[in-house]
């Protein structure tokens, strides 16, 4: 297992630190081999900079791959929206010796190349991995008997030719993990529906996209479950904040708890929910959480 | 001088000419269960003319990639969607909340910067105030800045602002 740099995007350092802490939490408990990516950027965001200009966009998210390069590390995302971008840019540039030589011209104002040596990971599908489900229960110190309305997220699976996932209709790998906790994933209507937050919809289109999260939540709360799980912090601020602003409108009332994975893991370790700011969310539940604590 | 959407497809090695029109697109799409967005009518629209890149409809795509996973034909039709965008972004034509973002990142090197609320959000949880990305780092945020220059995006931002204001007057 190579090395990783912690790539950590916009959303979680500065909206929802608590997965930044839960995941250098799970990091360290795994044993697993990271740094921080001091320096690190936007990276950048796919729905509106890949939408407004391709080298730009390219050269920015070389940009933070070079300098994981340079560190000889992967890089570890921990959103879909970053891992996306990252993931997608690296494909490019790896394919296109045109498009990277443009893009190193630019680079080399700020004296820096792009050479194609790392590779870009997501939590989620590194713990499948390189460490699997059997470990990660082994880890487990404080199984969770919760019932649990997962959400992949789209492009944690999605373009799948730049991704090697398997099926993006009826994926398992995140099931597979969140069960490894001693929690079950529940099914409901539409699971692999995306959250209506991304490609530049939530920031442009508010209403639109919270008519998408509307229905997600519809089918979630149907399922009767404790919470949900996701695997970026734009689904999670979609499916989190989005139900103070869908009350707001529409008047509809969910209350469910959402937790990042990283999250649920850090507590399955033994970390408290305080520890990973599971109460730090728009939506907060004294009940839930103390239930997370056993 | 504006491509014609056939031609900017071609040049990025994409087609939409291969389009059967059977509808498992519009049939896959989020969006267009609550949007006026129909996929397949943005794909018939881009093979015929240059309206399209005046159509909303191409901003309210959520980029799912779901149409494109289960296209019957293997059409690229999300990173064709992207493409069709960023022709209209350098006619002048970008959605104003969009600009912000591009504006705050041109600021700030984060599409999502930090604020007050969330610094001390990270000191409750015994973080550092500010993450180790560019926020720490004045020097990585001036590489940035000098990329955003370098590759046009700043000029592409500001011009526009301008012609936004002169049809403004």
């Amino acid at each position: 297992m190579k090395p990783v740099s912690l790539f950590l995007g916009c959303i979680i350092p500065n909206r929802y630190p608590g997965i930044e802490k839960a995941t250098k939490l799970v990091l360290d408990g795994l044993d697993i081999d990271w740094a921080d990516l001091a320096g690190a950027s936007c990276c950048p965001a796919p729905g509106v900079f890949r939408s407004f200009d391709k080298v730009t966009w390219l050269t920015l998210a070389a940009r933070n791959i070079v300098l994981s390069e340079q560190m000889d590390r992967d890089v570890l995302t921990i959103c879909n929206g970053c891992f996306g971008s990252l993931t997608d840019a690296n494909h490019e540039l790896k394919h296109d010796p045109a498009m990277t030589k443009q893009v190193n011209k630019h680079l080399a104002e700020v004296d820096m190349k792009y050479k194609g040596s790392a590779e870009v990971r997501h939590i989620i599908e590194f713990l499948s991995k390189e460490i699997g489900p059997e470990k990660i229960h082994d880890a487990v110190q404080h199984p969770l008997d919760l019932k649990v309305a997962l959400h992949y997220g789209c492009h944690l699976i999605k373009p799948s030719k730049e991704r090697d996932l398997g099926t993006v209709e009826n994926p398992v790998f995140f099931d597979e993990l969140v069960e490894a906790l001693g929690a079950t994933s529940v099914d409901y209507e539409d699971k692999m529906a995306c959250c209506g937050a991304g490609g530049g919809v939530r920031s442009a289109l508010l209403d639109k996209s919270l008519e998408m999260a509307d229905a997600k939540l519809q089918h979630i709360a149907e399922a009767g479950v404790d919470c949900i799980v996701n695997a970026c912090p734009f689904c999670h601020l979609q499916l989190d904040f989005g139900q103070v602003e869908i009350k707001d409108k529409y008047g509809h009332e969910y209350s469910i708890p959402v937790l990042h994975y990283s999250q649920l893991l850090a507590i399955a370790m033994g970390h408290s929910p305080e520890d990973v700011g599971v109460d730090l969310n728009f939506i907060t539940d004294d009940g839930f959480i103390d239930r997370l604590r056993g | 001088m504006t491509k014609e959407p056939v031609k900017l497809l071609e040049d990025e090695g994409l087609t939409f000419l291969t389009c059967m029109q059977c509808g498992t697109c519009t049939g896959s799409c989020p969006s267009g269960r609550y949007t006026s967005l129909n996929t397949r009518r943005i794909v018939l629209s881009a093979r015929r003319n240059k309206d399209v890149y005046h159509d909303e409809n191409l901003w309210m795509c959520t980029t799912c990639y779901q149409c494109q996973e289960r296209c019957p034909r293997g059409i690229k039709i999300v990173d064709g969607i992207l493409a069709l965008r960023t022709e209209s972004v350098h006619m002048g034509l970008m959605l104003p909340d969009h600009r912000k973002v591009a504006g705050l990142v041109v600021d700030k090197g984060h599409a999502v910067p930090i604020n007050d609320a969330n610094k001390e959000k990270r000191k409750e949880l015994g973080m550092d105030e500010l993450p180790e990305t560019v926020h720490k780092y004045p020097e990585a945020l001036d590489q940035v800045k000098k990329l955003l220059e370098v590759t046009g995006f700043v000029q592409l931002v500001l011009e526009e602002e301008k012609d936004k204001s002169e049809e403004g007057q």
